[in-house]
């Protein structure tokens, strides 16, 4: 009986018979993958690099005038006339509003982000996490008009201030998100060895959890500051824009400002030739401001204890 | 060695406790007349509707070393985190029964996790050094995060637990070095230290060496002979020469229920229920 099983079964085909052919077609299907890999990575590269290209070709020319970063815009006639123009009052004036909008939003937005990942049965958690949901979702320009409702209103001006919490809406969804996402990723082991040292709750977040996520925090923090440094529609009627510097320094904050994306636009649509010029500079300020930033915060925040985490 | 000098400690009264029904005769195989330091009356872990764990009474005493062990799921971790209050943290966990530590029960009312926590320490299975803190925040992070700024005091402190934790001599030359820098092993040695900083009379210990290299194993339970004569100590393990090797007595669980307690020797040379033996003869688990 055994015998006769023994001699019915197939041969067995030997590996060595079949690699050689299928080893080829997968070393081939790697090369392919591969392929398409970098054939992506490409479609996200060129559109940046085209339009980074060129804006600073058509922009560099404007930006490297002194006059462009130490005067203020005026009238068209300046310009015309070959008189000192720039944009040194919209630079001025893009600092405070998103310097503002950052100062508001980050630390709000990250409590509201602990909120969310560390006290999931607060009773005010699901109406948190419903409310973050739909300002993320809202059109850019009502966030303007609420901060226009808010605050222009009552002041009875237009002012860098409104345009600071006008763009803080647009950071402060993103920055809560980012920042529950990466407080998600934190072991809970983390957690719980704190709180085994008797550490209360706010401090095991505040000083071990927060701290093992702040590289994707700041990467939230700058993604929402990227996204809200290039919003022209919430500072409309909030900031306004001004064709001069202010007459001081607190002005900024209290009174109308001028702002690069919306700066941009105005200048884009006039029909001067020169501050079309201008314009482009103003889109290459812009990409330096956001680069700069991005460099500058990654530098501030590089993973000093690489080794085990 | 240990236990002779354990169940004769003169000065400690006789234990004081009742037996319950059911853990009576389970209670009456210690014999010990070390003080009792930590003792549950039915403690019991509900998850939802099934009980992971069911009406434990365990008696620990001072500055011995018990082994919690038992196969996988047997409630000997479920029951290792009921004794400083994890399960608070966790939905749908409830415990009940009593955990008295030094006339406190600490699931009374009133009585707060935090300051439970900084008396009864903790170890886990995996190292949890802070990832961002140097080896030195490691150590006084119980007390530097709760307002203690004094920097002699946390100097002290530091090399007090480094040095019972047998970590000083490894890390005094880089006490300021990334906490995440060091071994697995070093790191468990700093997670003990970490503990002991806030001067903690209990210490749980959760299968501390079950992701440890032998020689680190070695040195850790070293570590745990030294450490009896400061703190009681409750271990985890799933290695039952481990359990030989470091312990007083020996408690062993099957499904939730604890089966036996005993003195250590016993269990493992003559133990009184079939399962134990059957358990600790490798005949399941």
């Amino acid at each position: 009986m055994a015998v006769t099983t023994s001699s019915t079964t197939p041969r067995r085909t030997r590996l060595a018979e079949v690699t050689p052919a299928n080893l080829r077609r997968r070393y081939l299907r790697d090369r392919v993958m591969i392929g398409l890999l970098v054939l992506a990575t490409l479609v996200v590269l060129i559109p940046l690099l085209v339009i980074v290209w060129y804006v600073v070709s058509n922009g560099i020319q404007a930006v490297l005038e002194p006059t462009f970063w130490t005067s203020d815009l005026g009238s068209p006639a300046r310009a015309l006339g070959g008189r000192d123009t720039g944009l040194g009052h919209t630079v001025l004036g893009t600092l405070v509003v998103d310097g503002l909008a950052l100062l508001i939003a980050v630390p709000i937005g990250i409590g509201a982000g602990i909120m969310l990942s560390e006290y999931p049965d607060h009773p005010l958690n699901p109406a948190l996490r419903i409310l973050n949901d739909t300002l993320n979702g809202m059109p850019a320009i009502l966030k303007g008009l609420l901060a226009f409702a808010l605050i222009v209103k009552p002041m009875g001006t237009f002012s860098g201030l409104s345009g600071g919490v006008a763009l803080a809406f647009v950071m402060l969804p993103i920055v809560a998100r980012a920042t529950e996402g990466v407080l998600r990723i934190i072991p809970w082991s983390i957690r719980e060895a704190g709180l085994a040292l008797g550490l209360p709750r706010w401090r095991v977040v505040l000083n071990t959890v927060l701290p093992a996520a702040r590289v994707g925090v700041v990467t939230g923090v700058l993604i929402a500051f990227a996204r809200a440094a290039g919003e022209a529609a919430p500072l409309l009627f909030t900031a306004f824009g001004n064709n001069f510097f202010s007459s001081a320094p607190l002005r900024y904050l209290t009174g109308p400002v001028d702002t690069l994306p919306a700066r941009l636009y105005s200048l884009a649509i006039s029909p001067y030739r020169e501050w079309h010029a201008m314009g482009w500079g103003a889109g290459v300020v812009l990409l330096g401001f956001v680069i700069v930033t991005f460099v500058v915060s990654r530098l501030a925040t590089r993973q000093r204890h690489q080794a085990d985490m | 060695m240990e236990r002779a000098n354990a169940t004769t400690r003169p000065d400690t009264p006789s234990p004081p406790r009742p037996t319950d029904a059911g853990q009576g005769e389970v209670r009456a195989a210690v014999a010990s007349e070390a003080k009792a330091r930590l003792v549950t009356e039915g403690i019991s872990v509900h998850y939802g509707a099934t009980l992971g764990v069911r009406d434990v009474s365990l008696t620990f005493r001072d500055k011995t070393v018990t082994a919690l062990i038992g196969p996988s799921g047997c409630g000997k971790t479920t029951f290792l985190r009921s004794l400083n209050r994890m399960h608070d943290l966790s939905r749908g966990v409830k415990v009940t029964g009593r955990a008295v530590l030094d006339g406190t029960d600490i699931y009374a009312s009133g009585v707060d996790p935090v300051t439970i926590r900084r008396r009864i320490g903790m170890v886990f299975q995996k190292p949890t050094p802070f990832p961002t803190m140097s080896i030195y925040d490691n150590v006084v992070a119980g007390l530097k995060l709760v307002g203690i700024r004094d920097r002699r005091l946390l100097d002290e402190v530091a090399e007090r637990s480094l040095r019972q934790a047998a970590l000083w001599d490894e890390v005094k030359d880089r006490l300021k070095a990334p906490a995440a820098g060091i071994s697995g092993g070093q790191q468990q040695r700093l997670s003990i230290a970490r503990a002991l900083a806030v001067e903690a009379d209990v210490l749980l210990m959760d299968e501390p060496t079950s992701s440890l290299d032998p020689q680190s194993t070695m040195r850790i339970e070293e570590l745990i002979h030294q450490l009896k004569d400061d703190v009681t100590i409750i271990i985890v393990t799933h290695n039952m020469q481990q359990a030989a090797r470091v312990s007083d007595y020996t408690a062993f669980f099957y499904e939730g229920n604890l089966i036996e307690v005993s003195d250590t020797n016993t269990m493992f040379t003559n133990p009184r229920e079939q399962r134990t033996n059957d358990y600790i003869t490798g005949r399941f688990g």
